[in-house]
């Protein structure tokens, strides 16, 4: 793991008895000793620290930065409130999504997060297109996330509990300047923290002395993220998926739609708006397999019991810690609603799954 | 008791072999969610895969350790996977075979062996 990049919490990971993994490039911790099963149990009872330093942190300065992002975006962004963020999509000329990111207005920039796996291409398409692109080398990104999230850091950082979801705001704590959005990617109420490196550790240590907070692992994330039924990119969502194909319509306001003052102006626009109206063939939908073996990544999926041709794949699947069953994410036909008995190839054995909405655990956002 | 080198156990009892999986093998899959078993009354050959294991990371097989049959299965796995990681060398044993030729046993390793092998 030697050619892996670290982040600032490296060390404290280790410590921590982390196990690392690669992932994006970087040495990331996928479990601690509580294990991924635990760790899932715990955020969602309490409070989880994850380390996302991994994801990239970019700055598009001045005033004409919302603008100058909505050419690449099928979001408004013109109309983002100042200390709001919002779930927006690059996507290509054929109506795929090259990423998926947070947008935040602080004022006198925009504040962009986006995948790690995904950063060093990001970065090239924005600075095509947008003068100036900053990115964020110097800070660490850390996700507090859980019902306790917002005591714990309200302990440390007075004022952030009176935060809504997807709000942002600048805090101090000792001397560092906290970015703070009350936001995460694990169906929970929580906040997403950017840290100076510097500082990072010192901090991620002071929420881990609190009682109510554990250290989660990539492992973990992962279980969460998809019971709260959010798409993992490179998954869930990639290139070969428009916005509407993968359920993501609600992130394309109506402003930018057919009809609307900012229509269109996005790449692949023609293809995307076009499927708004006619709907797509296949979408992305939830599936309950019945018994208790998971349905994972690539498992086929077939309209019966025996025989035919696949009618769709897995892109995310797995167990479910708080719902205590599998679950999975997979594209099929839309013209299959909510309820209907599919069938999953796994091990050469067809096995039932429902098609069932998501979230699979309710989420529990401070509105 | 005698150790593989795929990280099972085999316990003599009587003329059965009762097998289930090492706890460093527990550990390293992590939490079990899913266990699916052969059914009684098969007949295995060294090697093939008869039993699934899904943990919360993914799956893994377990494999006949020698020719024999199937007698018995642990049906509390199925409801109870969670077993494989609490009590891996105990409760959650996977099936009781028939050897075909119990000195094969001899061939394993011993407990003392098996930690060197795992170092």
């Amino acid at each position: 793991m030697s050619d892996l990049k670290q982040t600032p919490l490296y060390d404290l990971h280790r410590e921590l008895g982390a196990k690392m993994v690669p992932f994006a490039g970087y040495a990331m911790p996928v479990q601690y000793p509580l294990g991924v099963m635990k760790e899932h149990l715990h955020t969602r009872a309490q409070a989880g620290l994850f380390d996302v330093s991994h994801m990239g942190q970019v700055i598009l300065p001045g005033s004409d930065a919302a603008a100058a992002l909505e050419a690449l975006v099928p979001v408004n962004l013109v109309g983002l409130g100042e200390s709001r963020q919002r779930y927006a999509m690059f996507t290509n000329d054929a109506g795929g999504i090259l990423d998926d990111l947070m947008v935040a207005n602080r004022g006198d920039h925009l504040f962009v997060v986006v995948n790690a796996a995904c950063k060093e291409a990001d970065l090239a398409h924005l600075r095509a297109h947008i003068p100036e692109v900053v990115e964020i080398a110097d800070r660490a990104l850390l996700a507090l996330q859980g019902p306790a999230a917002e005591t714990a850091l309200e302990t440390l950082v007075p004022g952030v509990a009176a935060m809504r979801f997807m709000d942002v705001a600048t805090f101090d704590w000792q001397g560092a300047e906290l970015w703070i959005s009350r936001s995460g990617y694990t169906g929970e109420d929580g906040f997403e923290i950017s840290v100076p490196a510097a500082q990072a550790e010192a901090f991620a240590r002071a929420l881990l002395a609190m009682e109510a907070v554990e250290p989660i692992g990539l492992g973990a994330r992962d279980s969460l993220r998809l019971e709260a039924g959010l798409c993992l990119y490179g998954h869930d969502i990639d290139t070969t998926t428009t916005p509407v194909e993968a359920n993501l319509a609600w992130a394309i306001q109506k402003i930018r739609r057919t009809g609307g003052a900012r229509e269109g102006g996005f790449p692949g626009a023609d293809v995307i708006l076009a499927k708004l109206e006619t709907g797509a063939t296949r979408q992305r939908v939830g599936l309950r397999p019945q018994g208790r073996a998971p349905m994972r990544e690539g498992v086929e999926i077939y309209a019966d019991a025996e025989g035919g041709t696949p009618i769709g794949t897995v892109t995310s699947g797995g167990f479910g810690p708080s719902i205590e069953a599998p679950m999975a994410m997979a594209y099929l036909p839309a013209d299959l609603p909510e309820g209907t008995t599919v069938y999953g190839e796994v091990r050469g054995k067809r096995l039932p799954a429902v098609i069932a909405p998501m979230p699979f655990q309710p989420t529990t956002y401070k509105r | 008791m005698k150790f593989t080198q795929d990280h099972e156990w085999l316990k003599p009892e009587g003329d059965l072999v009762i097998v289930g999986i090492t706890k460093h093998a527990s550990e390293q899959l992590g939490d079990v969610v899913f266990v699916e078993l052969p059914e009684a009354g098969t007949e295995v050959s060294k090697g093939d895969e008869i039993c699934v294991i899904e943990s919360v990371k993914a799956a893994s097989d377990i494999v006949a350790p020698l020719d024999g049959e199937i007698v018995a299965v642990n049906e509390d796995l199925a409801d109870n996977p969670g077993l494989v990681n609490e009590d891996p060398m105990g409760k959650a044993w996977f099936f009781k075979m028939k050897l075909a030729d119990m000195s094969a046993l001899d061939g394993f390793m011993d407990e003392a062996a098996y930690t060197k092998f795992i170092g």
